[in-house]
C-alpha cells in the first residue's frame, strides 16, 4: 500500500504526533518537585516518620485501586482484602521464617505478601469480568467479607481477632535493622512506593494501559477492534491485587502487627475515599488523598474522633455533589479552562 | 475463474423472544465486492450485521469467514480474522484522543497491545500510519483533542478511520453517513472508493444517491428475511422492492 | 429445633422490614443507597430515647419512630437524594457512604459508642409455650407485626391505584413516564415511606438486636444480601431472601458459628455471579 512507502520518511505532522504522545510520558517539574519533597520529609519532618511510612503505604494502597478503578474501571469495594492477605502472609512469613536465612528478608515478605493475594486476585478476577457497577461492587465486597471470616475464625493460623503477633522482621537486606523512630520503615516504605509508582507509571502511559482506559470508555467498540477484553481486566485486577498485598506487607512489617482491622470494611472503603479525594484516573490522585485524609485525621481526630467521622462524611457529600474527579480532577478542569481562555484571546 | 468467498452466511436465524429478527438468510460476499443492504426500517440490517461481526449469536445457522467457519467465536477473534465493523450509534472512546484511539486499534492489529513498558507512541511507524489515516479523513488537525467533545460529523469519520485502521478484509459499514452534513459525506465517499479493491465491503444505508453510486450489488432486507438481490438496476426497476419501499421513502434513481 | 426456626423466621421478618424500602427504590429508581441503615438507626435511637427520657410507652415509639424516619426520608429526598439519581453507582455508594459516616458521628456524639439496651414493657417478656417450642413473647409479638405489615404491603402493591402505578414504574420508568405517570411523585413517596419502614423496624429491632453506633455500617450487609438474593422486580422475593437469611444466621449462629457466616456471604457472591437478577426475581435471568 502506499502507506508503506511513506512510512520511511513520517510527515511533519507524524514527527509532531510523536512527540506530543511521548511527551505524556516525560516526568514533568511538578512531579520531580513532589518526590523530591517526599524524600526531604526525612529532614524535614523528623518526628512525624511514622506517620509518613503510614500515608506512603495508604497511598499505595489508593493506588491500586486507581489502576483497577480509576483506569479499567471496576468499581471495587473490596479492595481491603487483598491488603490484608499480604499483611498477614508477610506477616507470617516473618514471624515463622525468623532467622531462616534470606527467607526472613523484608524483600522477600513483600513478595510473599504480593504474591499471595496476586494469586487470591487473579483467582477471584473472574468473578467481575461481568456485571453492572452494582453486581462488582457487591461481588468485590462479598469476597472482602469472606476473607474478614477466615481471618477472625482462623485463630490457629492468624491469631483471630487479637491479631498476629510476634511479627519480627528481619534487617532490610540484612542491613538495615527497623528502629524505634521509624527511619528506617521511612526510607523502607518510601523505596518501595517509589519503585511500585514507577512501575505503574509506565503501566498506565503504555498500550496496555492505554487499552484500559479504552475498555473503560466502551467495551463493545474494545472488542470489535480485536481487543481481548477479559484477559485485559484479569491482568490489571491481579496487578492491582498485587499491588495491595504489598501495601499490607508494609503495613505488618513496618508495625510489626496484623490484624482483622486490616481487612475490615472501613479498610476498603477509607483507601477508595482517599482515591476520590485526590482524584480517580490520575496516577497523584491516591497519593496526594492519602496526605489529606491521614493530615485530616491526625487535626480533626485529635479534637474528637466523631469530628473526624463527621466531617469525612460530609467532604464526601460535597465532593460528590459539587466536585467531580476529585482535587486533581478540578485542576485539571481549571488548566483546560485556562487554556481554553488563552487560545481563543 | 469468480472470485472467491470472502464471508458467506447460511440458514442465518435469530430470535429476539417470539420475532424472528433474522429469517434464514443464504448470503455469499466475494472478494472485492461493494455490496449495499437496504430495507425499511426493523427490517433486520443491523441485527444482521451484528450477527456476521459476533456481537450477537445466532440461534441457528453458519457464518464462514474467508471459508472458516466462524460462527463460535467471539468479536475479537473475528476481528483478529480480518473482520471490522462500524456502529449505526458511534462507539469510541469519549476520553480519549482521535489519535490514541488509531494508535490502540494498530497495536491491536499488530499484537502489540500487551506492551506494557513502553509509552504509547515510541513505535513510530505506527503514530505515522494512525496521522496517514487521520489525513486521508480530513480530521489530522483534531488528531490532539478529546473525542468526547468533537462535532458529530467528525465523530463518524472517526467512527470509519477506527474500522480502516484494522486492516479489514471484510468491511461491515452501518449507516456511515447518517447524521453527517453534506461536504463531509462526500468525504466519506471518496474514502471508501480510496480502499484496496481485494477488501469486501458491505454498506447499510438509507440514502439511496449513496447506495446507487457505490454499489455494484444490493440485497434488500424485509422483515429479517432476504427479499431480493440483484445489481443496482434490477433493484431500481424492481416493482416489488418499490412496493416496499412505498410510504417509507421515494426510490430515485 | 423449633426454636431456632421461630427464632431466625422473626429475625429474617424484621430484616425485611428493615430492607424493604431499599429495594424498592433501588428497582424504582436504580440507585443503592447505602445510608438506608441510618434511618433503621434514627427510629431504633428515637424509641430509646423517648422510652428512657421520656418515659413513653413501646406500643406509642412505633408509629413515632416510622413518622419521624419517613419525614426524615422524604427531607433528605427532596434536598440532596433527587440529585444523585443520573449519577454513576460509584458517586452513590460514595455520596450514601458519606451520610452514613455523618450519621454515625452524630450519634456516636450524641448517645456515645455503647451499646443501648431497651427495657421492653412487662407484657412482651418472658416465654411461652407454641406449637411444643419455647419462644420469647417479643419475638412473637414481631412475627405477629411484621406478619400485618406484609401482608398489608402486598395490598397497596397489588390492589390499589398507588400500587399499580409503583409497579409500573418498576418495570419501565420510561414507559411509565409515557403514560402520564408522575414517576419523581412516586418516588418521593415511596423513598419516605421506605425510610418509614426502616425506622419501625429499628423501633421493633431495639428488642432483639443492641444499638450502637457502627448499627448502619453492621447491617448494610445484611440489606445488600436480601437485595442480591431477592432481587428488586418483587416484594415476594426479598421477603423469602430475608426470612432464608434470618434462619439461615440464627440457625448458623447457634450450630455452626466458626462457618455461618462463610457460607452466608458465598452464597450472596455465587447468586451475584449466577443469577444476576437474584435468585427469586421473575423472569429468566438476564
Amino acid at each position: 500500500m502506499t502507506d508503506m512507502t511513506l512510512s520511511h520518511q513520517p510527515s511533519p505532522e507524524a514527527v509532531k504526533a510523536r512527540a506530543v504522545l511521548l511527551g505524556r510520558s516525560r516526568w514533568g517539574i511538578a512531579e520531580i518537585a513532589f518526590w523530591v519533597i517526599a524524600a526531604a520529609c526525612y529532614f524535614l519532618l523528623p518526628t512525624k516518620l511514622s506517620l509518613l511510612s503510614e500515608i506512603a503505604i495508604l497511598g499505595l494502597l489508593a493506588l491500586s485501586i486507581d489502576l483497577v478503578l480509576g483506569y479499567a474501571g471496576i468499581v471495587t469495594l473490596g479492595q481491603g482484602a487483598f491488603f490484608g492477605i499480604g499483611a498477614y502472609a508477610a506477616g507470617l512469613a516473618a514471624k515463622h521464617g525468623a532467622g531462616a536465612g534470606p527467607w526472613s528478608d523484608p524483600l522477600i515478605g513483600l513478595f510473599i505478601g504480593g504474591g499471595f493475594a496476586a494469586l487470591i486476585g487473579f483467582l477471584t478476577s473472574f468473578l467481575v469480568l461481568r456485571g453492572s457497577d452494582l453486581t462488582r461492587l457487591m461481588v468485590t465486597l462479598g469476597v472482602a467479607l469472606i476473607v474478614d471470616e477466615i481471618v477472625n475464625q482462623a485463630k490457629w493460623l492468624t491469631g483471630g481477632s487479637d491479631g498476629l503477633q510476634g511479627v519480627l522482621p528481619s534487617p532490610v537486606l540484612g542491613i538495615w535493622d527497623f528502629d524505634l523512630f521509624g527511619r528506617t520503615a521511612f526510607i523502607y516504605s518510601m523505596s518501595v512506593l517509589f519503585v511500585l509508582f514507577v512501575i505503574a507509571r509506565a503501566i498506565v502511559k503504555s498500550p496496555f494501559g492505554l487499552s484500559l482506559q479504552a475498555i473503560k470508555g466502551n467495551p463493545l467498540r474494545t472488542r470489535a477492534i480485536g481487543m481481548p477484553v477479559n484477559g485485559r481486566l484479569v491482568a490489571i485486577y491481579t496487578i492491582g491485587s498485587f499491588y495491595a498485598g504489598v501495601a499490607g506487607a508494609l503495613a505488618a512489617q513496618t508495625t510489626q502487627f496484623a490484624s482483622p482491622d486490616y481487612v475490615a470494611f472501613h479498610r476498603s472503603a477509607d483507601a477508595l475515599l482517599m482515591l476520590v479525594f485526590g482524584g480517580a484516573g490520575h496516577l497523584y490522585g491516591g497519593l496526594l488523598g492519602s496526605i489529606i485524609f491521614r493530615t485530616m485525621q491526625d487535626v480533626l481526630g485529635n479534637i474528637t474522633p466523631q469530628y473526624w467521622q463527621f466531617w469525612l462524611g460530609a467532604t464526601l457529600v460535597g465532593l460528590v455533589l459539587f466536585v467531580r474527579g476529585g482535587i486533581l480532577g478540578l485542576l485539571a478542569g481549571l488548566r483546560d479552562r485556562a487554556t481554553r481562555n488563552g487560545g481563543a484571546k | 475463474m469468480s472470485p472467491k468467498i470472502l464471508l458467506e452466511s447460511r440458514q442465518l436465524v435469530k430470535r429476539f423472544g417470539g420475532i424472528l429478527a433474522t429469517d434464514h438468510v443464504d448470503f455469499q460476499l466475494p472478494q472485492g465486492a461493494r455490496h449495499a443492504l437496504i430495507g425499511p426500517n426493523g427490517a433486520g440490517k443491523t441485527t444482521f450485521v451484528n450477527l456476521l461481526s459476533g456481537v450477537l449469536t445466532p440461534t441457528s445457522g453458519e457464518i464462514f469467514l474467508d471459508g472458516v467457519n466462524v460462527t463460535g467465536w467471539s468479536a475479537r477473534r473475528r476481528a483478529h480474522a480480518g473482520m471490522a465493523r462500524t456502529f449505526q450509534i458511534n462507539q469510541l472512546f469519549a476520553d480519549l484522543t482521535p489519535l490514541e484511539t488509531l494508535m490502540l486499534t494498530i497495536a491491536e492489529r499488530e499484537n502489540a497491545g500487551w506492551s506494557w513498558f513502553r509509552p504509547v507512541g515510541s513505535r513510530s511507524d505506527f503514530v505515522d500510519e494512525a496521522m496517514s489515516l487521520l489525513r486521508q479523513l480530513g480530521i489530522e488537525d483534531i488528531a490532539h483533542g478529546r473525542v468526547g467533545v468533537l462535532a458529530y460529523g467528525k465523530q463518524r469519520l472517526l467512527e470509519i478511520a477506527v474500522a480502516l485502521a484494522q486492516k479489514p478484509k471484510v468491511l461491515l459499514l452501518d449507516e456511515p453517513a447518517a447524521g453527517v452534513p453534506e461536504h463531509e459525506r462526500e468525504q466519506i465517499l471518496d474514502v471508501v472508493a480510496a480502499l484496496p479493491g481485494d477488501v469486501a465491503l458491505i454498506l447499510i444505508e438509507h440514502d439511496m444517491h449513496l447506495v446507487f453510486r457505490f454499489a455494484k450489488s444490493i440485497s434488500v432486507l424485509v422483515n429479517g428475511g432476504l427479499f431480493v438481490e440483484g445489481t443496482p438496476e434490477e433493484i431500481a426497476n424492481d416493482p416489488r422492492v418499490r412496493k416496499v419501499y412505498l410510504g417509507e421513502e421515494e426510490v430515485n434513481v | 429445633m423449633l426454636t431456632i426456626l421461630l427464632d431466625g423466621i422473626a429475625y429474617g421478618m424484621l430484616l425485611f422490614i428493615l430492607a424493604v424500602g431499599l429495594c424498592v427504590t433501588l428497582g424504582l429508581m436504580n440507585f443503592i443507597n447505602l445510608a438506608h441503615g441510618a434511618f433503621a438507626m434514627a427510629g431504633g435511637y428515637l424509641t430509646i430515647t423517648l422510652m428512657q427520657q421520656a418515659g413513653v410507652p413501646f406500643l406509642v415509639c412505633l408509629p413515632a419512630a416510622f413518622i419521624f424516619a419517613a419525614v426524615l426520608g422524604l427531607l433528605l429526598e427532596r434536598t440532596l437524594y433527587r440529585h444523585l439519581y443520573d449519577k454513576t453507582h460509584l458517586d452513590q455508594v460514595l455520596f450514601s457512604i458519606g451520610l452514613v459516616f455523618m450519621a454515625m458521628a452524630m450519634v456516636d456524639y450524641a448517645y456515645g459508642a455503647n451499646q443501648q439496651i431497651v427495657n421492653l414493657p412487662e407484657y412482651l417478656t418472658g416465654r411461652i409455650n407454641f406449637l411444643g417450642a419455647s419462644i420469647g413473647v417479643y419475638r412473637l409479638f414481631v412475627i405477629v407485626i411484621c406478619s400485618l405489615l406484609v401482608i398489608g404491603l402486598q395490598l397497596v402493591l397489588t390492589q390499589t391505584r398507588f400500587g399499580s402505578r409503583l409497579r409500573a414504574a418498576v418495570d419501565d420508568g420510561r414507559v411509565a413516564r409515557g403514560m402520564g405517570i408522575d414517576v419523581t411523585r412516586i418516588f418521593a413517596i415511596t423513598f419516605a415511606v421506605g425510610s418509614g419502614l426502616a425506622g419501625l423496624g429499628g423501633a421493633l429491632g431495639t428488642g432483639i438486636i443492641s444499638f450502637d453506633p457502627t448499627f448502619p455500617l453492621k447491617y448494610m450487609i445484611y440489606f445488600l444480601i436480601v437485595i442480591s438474593v431477592g432481587g428488586t422486580t418483587t416484594i415476594t422475593g426479598p421477603f423469602l431472601a430475608a426470612i432464608l437469611l434470618g434462619v439461615a444466621d440464627v440457625a448458623g449462629k447457634y450450630y455452626v458459628p466458626a462457618v455461618g457466616g462463610f457460607i452466608i456471604y458465598t452464597i450472596m457472591v455465587l447468586v451475584l455471579i449466577l443469577r444476576p437478577q437474584g435468585l427469586f426475581a421473575r423472569g429468566p435471568a438476564r
